[in-house]
């Protein structure tokens, strides 16, 4: 008669699994990475020609200072008004001659659309606070998301971030592109 | 009277653990699936600001980190805010080197797609990350991601 194979004694697998849990649960994080993307502008080239000059109409103005208080436009702002203010600034739905003009270009799936040619510019002091920065940036991109939601909406029957074909995603950040531009850093508040 | 127990019959019944291995290896699978291994130890806070128009850092391996924020350790290096590059303190003048050694690192055809995570602290003075950020311009590394939990904004309730 054939010898009977011993049976390999299991208990201890138990252990060493969680041997091996209780090492991965210490030296592994479980936090998503999440955070504003933003692309900086590229370095000035100093022999590079001066840039034609942007006309005022078209810029929208946020100062932010060391005491982290806005000024919108060349006025005190409020950081819980400046979504509503950056989105009527962008749309200029009265044609407003001291808002932006809006050119209209011929957009693949979209057809004839009024670009607004506006730009945000946003400047802060080297006293800011970070909160108060990121604060202000993800109003400015949340006044840009609720304008390419609206376009999405109208044209297409989704929210942007709904849309998967990637034609049609271009086609509405043609018509509404993220036009928030960063100042050369300067230094008032000294802190 | 019926009797409901018998004397003697009351011997536990022995529970069979040959499952149990096989649980823990599924909670540890979960977890080696779920999370990332900690690359750095933090010697500066970085409570991060919170945001709503926040995306996800997608490919690890193509993000480098620079961490700001006042030291852990207040009563050894101060509590003026500083610049943390792998597992050191650093200075402005070290992130051209460390953006450019990270690039090494990285495949060619993947170096546009590199961005650069500011993990910095909410009550650090814009500054010292304005600083970081004219230096990342120099390099050409024009992709960065401002890290942001998900909430509120501040000032905004």
């Amino acid at each position: 008669m054939a010898r009977m194979t011993p049976e390999i004694n299991a208990g201890s697998m138990a252990d060493i699994a969680f041997l091996l849990l209780i090492f991965f649960l210490v030296t592994t994080t479980m936090d998503v990475d999440t955070g504003i993307n933003r692309m900086l502008p590229p370095p000035i080239d100093p022999n590079a020609p001066e840039p034609p000059p942007v006309r005022e109409r078209n810029v929208f103005v946020v100062l932010v200072d060391a005491q982290d208080r806005l000024m919108v436009e060349g006025e005190p702002g409020n950081i819980t008004t400046l979504r509503e203010r950056a989105k009527e600034f962008l749309l200029n739905p009265d044609d407003n001659p001291n808002m932006p003009v809006k050119e209209t270009t011929e957009i693949e799936h979209i057809g004839e659309f009024d670009v607004s040619r506006g730009i945000i510019s946003l400047q802060n002091d080297r006293g800011t606070s970070y909160e108060m920065y990121i604060a202000v940036q993800n109003e400015l991109a949340a006044a840009v998301r609720e304008i390419r939601d609206e376009v999405s909406r109208q044209y297409f029957g989704r929210r942007f971030s709904e849309l998967r074909d990637e034609e049609l995603v271009n086609a509405v950040r043609r018509a509404v592109p993220m036009a928030i531009s960063e100042a050369e850093p300067r230094d008032i508040g000294r802190r | 009277m019926a009797r409901f127990r018998k004397e003697g019959g009351k011997k536990n019944p022995k529970i069979n653990t040959a499952s149990l291995p096989d649980i823990i290896f599924m909670l540890l699978f979960f977890f080696m699936v779920t999370t990332v291994m900690r690359e750095t130890t933090l010697f500066v806070r970085t409570s991060l600001p919170s945001a709503t128009e926040i995306q996800q850092l997608e490919r690890r391996s193509l993000v480098s980190f620079i961490y700001i924020g006042p030291p852990l350790q207040s009563q050894v290096f101060g509590t003026e805010p500083r610049i943390q590059l792998y597992d050191s303190f650093a200075t402005v003048d070290d992130i051209a080197s460390f953006i450019e050694s990270e690039r090494q690192a990285t495949a060619e055809a993947e170096r546009p797609l590199m961005t650069t995570s500011l993990k910095v602290d909410r009550d650090t003075r814009m500054g010292i990350v304005t600083d970081v950020k004219q230096e990342l311009r120099m390099v050409n590394a024009l992709r960065v991601n401002y890290s942001t939990t998900r909430g509120e904004v501040a000032g905004i309730r």
